[in-house]
């Protein structure tokens, strides 16, 4: 469904995603994992069409879509989140969650009705005509999410959903990820929560200093030496090769 | 199912009290007896209407313009031009002058906006357009230089001049109603909400799949229509423009101040602004003549509902701030 083959972007002379590939298949979830400051949000971005990638091709749906704005990528049925909320501050969580709804609709009534089953696929309902800023940051992550469904997308791309969440809203949010797959939406998240990505993700990417050092299922990515070293350092990778020696 | 109505955010409370305004609005001028009183009405419809023009791209779209008399100015040229040298009927001509006006919007909206130029930015490139215009004006014989146009006095319906002064209360009148009619449109169609989507953050309207520049366009091309339409009507009322009517600052300035000190992005904002200036203007004249004294009393007025009413004196008549705290999930 998603392609992303040898895709780099540089600031300066500095590479922020240098050369990497990622495929994402229809009705997977996938996690982008690594390290802070690896490059995951500015390869989300490119992806996204945010950032003009420096080299390296992106296709969605056997289209490619290097370089092409966002909204037009939207409009092909990819939308991304925001890993530092971006809630439209002077709007309610009703008319937020509209904007994305009026991708498919003019009518503000039946923007609002889809905007009212969302909010309420999502958790929000009794938020629903409060101002977006007395939101917390939970509510604004699951603000983020609302919006982005609005769009009715085929492809999602969650940046950070769970950051700063509490066990039992993370749970929760695992939950409405998973059941937003069940209803046929493609994922490709990023994410520091390994539990949430143990739990979630059946392929996983882990992007360090810009390169991709190791991919596959979560269990097997986990204890490649390479990721561990990436996390902890050379020390540590050591240190639990002997142990799984011992 | 009370949770899905839709209730425009920003329209003044009731119903009710917009059909009084309009009452009085309609009677005012059968009740005044001077031409005077009747001046002060229309004036404060008039800016009314051109602080509208400047609410849709600044209060509603958050273009925030610092030269909006571009488009009040090129409007009233156009009317000026047409009639004067080429004897274009009026009526026409205003139809032409809000064509000429959406065009100029859509050209500097382009210009500015395809090149990424946000908030203060945009607000000084549209205060150097102005200016840009203002000296052309001065020196072009197009537009007759400094000594400015008038429009040959012939009375007639048709050619847009009337022996009733009450003719033009009512057309500012009308003009101010299509104003209102036109944000109360936006405060309940995806276009407007796309606008405000836009001011609230173009990073997140963009990823929400909102073509953001043709919006934006859109938008300031709408604006200018309407600016341009009020520069037709003055011209047509006072038959006369030059390049400091036309293009002054001060212009620029009174659209943004009567929509910011009623309320931005709301509906009646504007309206509510226009109307609290003009009577301050008319109560700081009465009682004393010194020179200037309004514009110190508007500053006064500015500083105040900056201070303590950042959203401007509607944010009076709404049933106080929505209190909704004590549910934080």
């Amino acid at each position: 469904m998603l392609e992303v083959i040898d895709l780099s972007k540089r600031f300066g002379g500095l590479y922020a995603v240098n050369g990497a590939s990622i495929r994402v298949e229809q009705g997977q979830i996938v996690a982008l994992i690594g390290p802070n400051g690896a490059g995951k949000t500015t390869l989300f971005a490119t992806i996204a069409g945010f950032l003009k990638p420096d080299g390296g091709r992106v296709t969605f749906n056997g289209e490619d879509i290097t370089g092409v704005p966002p909204h037009e990528i939207c409009a092909k049925g990819m939308v991304r989140t925001f890993q530092i909320t971006q809630p439209f501050s002077r709007l309610t969580v009703a008319e937020n969650i509209m904007v994305g709804v009026h991708q498919h609709t003019a009518n503000r009534r039946e923007a609002r009705e889809q905007a009212w089953e969302i909010a309420q696929y999502v958790g929000m309902g009794h938020l629903f005509d409060l101002p977006s800023t007395e939101l917390t940051v939970a509510g604004r992550k699951r603000l983020e999410l609302a919006r982005a469904l609005g769009t009715r997308p085929k492809l999602l791309l969650l940046d950070e959903v769970m950051a700063g969440l509490n066990p039992s809203e993370m749970s929760e949010i695992i939950g409405i990820i998973k059941g937003i797959r069940e209803r046929g939406v493609t994922i490709l998240l990023i994410e520091h929560v390994m539990q949430a990505v143990m739990s979630l993700a059946e392929q996983v990417y882990v992007l360090s200093e810009g390169k991709l050092i190791a991919e596959g299922p979560p269990e097997q990515v986990t204890r490649d030496p390479a990721v561990v070293e990436a996390y902890l350092g050379r020390n540590a990778a050591q240190l639990l090769e002997g142990q799984g020696h011992a | 199912m009370s949770q899905l109505e839709i209730k425009p955010k920003g329209v003044f409370s009731g119903y009710g009290a917009s059909i009084l305004l309009l009452l009085v609005a309609l009677v005012y001028p059968f009740v005044v007896t001077s031409n005077y009183a009747l001046d002060v009405g229309m004036l404060i419809l008039f800016t009314a209407f051109l602080g509208q023009s400047w609410n849709i791209a600044g209060g509603f779209a958050g273009l925030l313009s610092f030269g909006h008399t571009i488009f009040f100015g090129i409007g009233a040229y156009c009317s000026a031009i047409m009639v004067a040298t080429y004897g274009i009927n009026p009526w026409m001509a205003w139809m032409l002058a809000i064509a000429f006006g959406a065009a100029l919007g859509a050209i500097i909206g382009y210009l500015s906006f395809r090149f990424g130029l946000r908030g203060s930015y945009f607000a000084l490139i549209t205060l150097a357009f102005a200016e840009m215009f203002r000296v052309l004006a001065d020196s072009s014989p197009i537009t007759r230089g400094g000594l400015g146009i008038l429009i040959p006095v012939k009375q007639g319906a048709s050619q847009l001049q009337f022996a009733d002064p009450r003719a033009f209360y009512f057309l500012a009148l009308l003009l101010c109603l299509i104003g209102l009619g036109l944000a109360y449109w936006l405060k309940s169609s995806r276009f407007g909400a796309r606008l405000e989507a836009i001011r609230e953050n173009e990073d997140a309207a963009r990823a929400l799949g909102i073509h953001v520049l043709k919006e934006k366009i859109k938008c300031l091309a709408l604006s200018g229509a309407l600016a341009a339409a009020g520069g037709s009507f003055y011209v047509q009322k006072y038959l006369y423009i030059d390049p400091q009517l036309a293009f002054s600052v001060a212009r620029s300035v009174e659209m943004l101040l009567v929509a910011m000190i009623g309320g931005a992005g709301t509906v009646f904002g504007p309206l509510i602004g226009a109307a609290t200036l003009g009577v301050l203007a008319e109560v700081t004249r009465a009682l004393s003549d010194a020179q200037g004294l309004s514009l110190v009393v508007y500053g006064t007025v500015l500083i105040l509902i900056i201070g303590f009413l950042p959203n401007g004196l509607i944010s009076l008549l709404r049933r106080g701030p929505r209190k909704q705290g004590g549910r934080h999930a």
